[in-house]
């Protein structure tokens, strides 16, 4: 067979006229209204705070190698921990796959040329940077101290920037809510009209169900900021007891956001993951509809449940018991995403490339993740763990050992579009294998201490804890070097990567049915529709070295092989 | 990261906070069981443990097993299988469910014996303050580490005098954040005696990882009577002032003149302060009274505006004797012969040379 040159036109390397080269200079990046662009520029961002704050991480464990004071003082202690939390949450995590590969991704998986509002899209980059200064201008003034969580009122009494941070996390709540908006949008307005919601790749839905939460919940954590800063400033006497508020207060307010936060930064990455399990499965999504609607279900229900980040707050005893029941509903919906990935490997044809390991490593990180969420659902075991170690190793489970290897897993998926070149992939298995390794040393330790009665952020703590704060720091530094090698075989390939066609996986969903990377215009052709994950509409050819649709194939051909490649 | 460098000049002193007991194992996952609430906790700890385990060794056995059956290799091919099962799906979303209702059931039980205090319970005062614990007993003694009666159920009802704060006990399995504004309540029975750790576990500031005390189970009320008491009347008054300073002051200043949240003081008697305006103030009885009742009206340069109020919490002895123990820390300040002997006579002294009734406490 061989294939029409028409696709060799389309689907080909985009040497000239792709999305990079289309114009040149700074100026047609810093106001370029492209979404790929702005995706690009929102990695790059997001990358940069990971670094920052991973480098906190680093100083925090290093300080942490035994217990008494090695080179931080308590108070130095504090903050870089604050540091480490806030950017990680607000900087990067939140933006992480939404804005940066969403942004990328969302308009093509559609079909479309853009999102709805570019000129939004861009401003809600400009909101990041804006917001990300900020936090840093903290930083670089007096510091911060007060953990993340700004927990009034010791929030209100400090000394150090509270309020620059909280100005930073304010203006990056905005810049989340126009991400959310252009994609609700977009997703609604722009897609072809033969694909109705349960052709939508499920990448798709899960960043819908995100999206609605960040429009439905931020602007709660807008408003606490502001309260927080107008009690800071003006004593209006709200959350601190000293002039008649209630601390207790602003957690429910602080919760009623960051819980569902939480879901902004773990819905995108099942969204990942599902795309990742069946494309490298070449096998179609197993339970479509059950992985559609749980995103959903975990969207609406995780409003419900930020009560039970205070258990031992004070709240009263009933509403904690509620709390309690219905944080043990969320966990079925996740629980049904994770049974219908493996559902998909059974009898597929699995390829253990890359964003394969990473995906089955998202699978056996975040099952921890989640399976240890019971431990803290459950009302009797919370008082004991609440604030402990045990809580800490939880979230890093999820939020580095999900979202981090999600992002990692779906940076090399979707690498060879956004660039047109492929990776090592021999060194990308490494690189993941080390982030495995390196999370699971540095992380798992924690549940051991804070079961034994380790409490969270202290500076100092007591000899049994030793053995194990050990461990997670070699760990720490084995997880900070699987992640460098995993950014710089990207970077290396941007530069010194095998050129490569528009489709090298053999997916199925819109994006790959363009040159690689992209035209300016995304498609240069009309969309053939097929279901995101029909993969036998793919077969591959040799002469282009990537995935073509049959239609391209030239009737001539004597035979149509069977969709099977037998490389990739 | 400016002002972190520029923090780098300052050490710490010695602390106050009590020597760590050697950890008690109880099982590789829990320290020593020491109250009644260990069943409550340890034992559906170990059920959600190994249901999650057997899950995850399903979950995570099935995916190697199928990555290795199914990998993709000459002549494999993708085998034709259903895209959905509403039963086997249906069955798996909703079995898992009754396991999640054990759990909350049981959990929810263990919760409401750990909140719900039985009536015979005694009450111990617990005040939180940056960053030290200090402990209230009904027959009027208090003390810094707690001390408990084995088998005594004890209530602790607990307020914070600045920021929130919660007390955590691993051995007891007990927790509960002490919130500033209203009071807080929580309980336990001792099982076994023992000295065990009490942390503070909810962030407050910069010495919250030394916010952390002891907990003494003792066997009998006359041990821990033994333990808690302290002869304010016989004691002298340099000597009370220094309990009292442990007790109230050390959570945030220094007895040696190294800078803490507030300022050393040690040192510090007689010595010229510059203020925040830039006038100057000296050290002497009458701005160290006004310090404890009134702190903020005269803030030395560089410090914030963040220390309570003691009008009405420290009376007039106590003020005395916190002045004759910061006194004492100035080597050449001019100690007054009275300061060395019992703080009644000392009383008496003093009001004989003021020619007025000291106040009574």
């Amino acid at each position: 067979m061989s294939a029409t040159p028409q696709a060799q036109k389309l689907f080909g390397h985009a040497e000239e006229n792709n999305y990079l080269k289309c114009s040149s200079g700074i100026k047609s990046w810093l106001f370029t209204l492209d979404h790929k662009r702005i995706g690009i520029m929102y990695l790059i961002g997001v990358t940069v705070a990971l670094f920052l704050a991973g480098i906190f991480a680093l100083i925090l464990r290093s300080e942490l190698f035994t217990g008494d004071e090695n080179f931080l003082t308590e108070a130095q202690y504090n903050q870089m921990f604050t540091l480490h939390g806030a950017i990680m949450v607000f900087a990067f995590i939140i933006p992480s796959i939404p804005a940066a590969l969403g942004n990328f991704v969302l308009p093509m998986m559609l079909g479309a040329k853009d999102v709805a509002f570019p000129r939004l899209n861009l401003a809600s980059f400009y909101l990041w940077m804006f917001g990300t200064a900020f936090l840093l201008t903290a930083m670089l003034t007096n510091g911060l101290d007060t953990g993340w969580t700004f927990y009034t009122p010791y929030s209100i009494t400090t000394t150090t920037a509270v309020i620059y941070a909280t100005m930073g996390a304010f203006i990056l709540g905005f810049s989340s809510i126009f991400t959310g908006l252009n994609f609700l949008v977009t997703v609604n307005t722009m897609r072809p009209k033969s694909m109705g919601w349960f052709k939508l790749p499920l990448f798709i839905w899960s960043l819908y169900a995100t999206s609605i939460i960040q429009i439905l919940a931020t602007p709660v954590l807008g408003i606490t900021l502001l309260l927080l800063i107008a009690e800071r400033v003006m004593h209006i006497g709200i959350f601190d007891p000293a002039y008649g508020g209630d601390p207790v207060l602003f957690q429910h307010f602080f919760w009623f956001y960051s819980h569902p936060a939480v879901y902004i930064m773990i819905l995108p990455a099942m969204g990942v993951i599902s795309e990742l399990i069946s494309v490298y499965s070449h096998k179609k999504i197993f339970g479509y509809s059950f992985i559609a609607f749980s995103s959903v279900a975990i969207a609406l229900l995780g409003f419900l449940v930020w009560g039970h980040h205070m258990f031992t707050s004070g709240q009263s005893q009933l509403v904690t018991l509620v709390f309690s029941a219905i944080t043990f509903s969320v966990a079925i919906p996740s629980a049904v995403k994770v049974f219908n990935w493996l559902a998909t490997l059974y009898k597929g044809s699995i390829k253990l490339v890359t964003p394969m390991c990473y995906a089955l490593s998202f699978i056996f990180l975040f099952g921890i993740g989640g399976l240890t969420g019971l431990f803290l659902g459950t009302l009797s075991t919370d008082i004991h763990l609440h604030d402990t170690y045990f809580v800490v190793a939880h979230f890093h489970f999820v939020m580095v050992g999900g979202t981090l290897t999600a992002l990692l897993g779906g940076l090399y998926h979707w690498w060879p579009k956004m660039f047109g070149r492929m990776y090592n992939d021999f060194l990308g298995r490494v690189g993941c294998f080390l982030v495995f390794v390196g999370f699971n040393l540095t992380f798992f330790p924690q549940f051991v201490m804070g079961s034994r009665g380790m409490p969270r952020r202290y500076a100092r703590y007591d000899p049994e804890f030793e053995i194990f704060h050990q461990a997670s720091t070699i760990g720490a530094f084995i997880l900070g070097i699987g992640i460098l090698l995993a950014f710089g075989v990207l970077v290396h390939a941007v530069f010194f990567g095998r050129k490569i066609g528009g489709n090298p996986f053999g997916a199925a969903s819109l994006e790959w049915q363009s040159s690689s990377p992209p035209s300016f215009h995304n498609f240069d052709h009309k969309i053939h529709m097929n279901a995101p994950y029909d993969f036998g509409a793919m077969v591959y050819d040799e002469e282009m070295d990537t995935y073509i649709q049959r239609d391209f194939v030239t009737p001539e051909s004597p035979e149509v092989p069977a969709a099977e490649p037998t490389k990739a | 990261m400016l002002n972190l460098i520029g923090l780098l000049a300052q050490t710490e002193s010695e602390s106050l906070v009590p020597e760590a007991p050697a950890y008690r194992e109880g099982s590789y996952w829990f320290p020593e069981a020491a109250s009644t609430f260990a069943k409550d906790v340890d034992p559906l700890f170990m059920l959600i443990f190994w249901v999650s385990l057997v899950f995850f060794a399903g979950i995570v056995g099935f995916m190697i097993y199928f990555v290795i059956k199914y990998r993709d290799r000459p002549g494999h091919k993708v085998e034709k299988s259903a895209s959905h099962n509403t039963a086997l799906e249906i069955a798996w979303s909703v079995l898992p469910g009754f396991l999640l209702i054990w759990f909350f059931v049981d959990g929810a039980t263990g919760f409401f014996n750990m909140r719900v205090t039985p009536g015979n319970a005694e009450q111990i005062q617990v005040i939180a303050r940056q960053f030290n614990w200090e402990f209230h007993y009904p027959n009027g003694d208090a003390t810094t580490e707690l001390h408990l009666v084995r088998n005594r159920p004890v209530e602790f009802v607990m307020e914070s005098r600045d920021v929130l704060h919660s007390f955590f006990v691993p051995a007891f399995r007990q927790k509960q954040d002490v919130v500033p504004g209203r009071y807080t309540y929580t309980w336990v029975k001792p099982t076994k005696e023992g000295v065990f750790r009490l942390y503070c576990t909810e962030y407050c500031g910069d010495s919250h990882s030394l916010m952390k005390t002891n907990v003494t189970v003792h066997n009998t009320q006359e041990e821990r009577d033994q333990a808690t008491f302290y002869p304010w009347e016989d004691e002298t008054p340099i000597k009370n002032g220094q309990r009292l300073f442990n007790m109230k002051c050390s959570g945030c200043h220094n007895n040696t003149d190294v800078k803490k949240t507030g300022p050393g003081l040690g040192g510090i008697w007689g010595k010229t302060e510059t203020l925040a305006d830039g006038s100057t103030v000296e050290v002497n009885d009458n701005y160290f009274r006004e310090s404890i009742l009134n702190p903020g009206a005269k803030l030395v340069a560089g410090y914030a505006n963040q220390m309570p109020s003691f009008q009405g919490k420290l009376n007039d002895d106590q003020i005395f004797w916190l002045r004759a123990y910061i006194k004492s820390l100035t080597p050449d300040a001019k100690i007054e012969d009275e300061l060395n002997l019992p703080a009644s006579e000392a009383r008496e002294k003093v009001g004989e040379a003021d020619g007025e009734k000291p106040a009574a406490e």
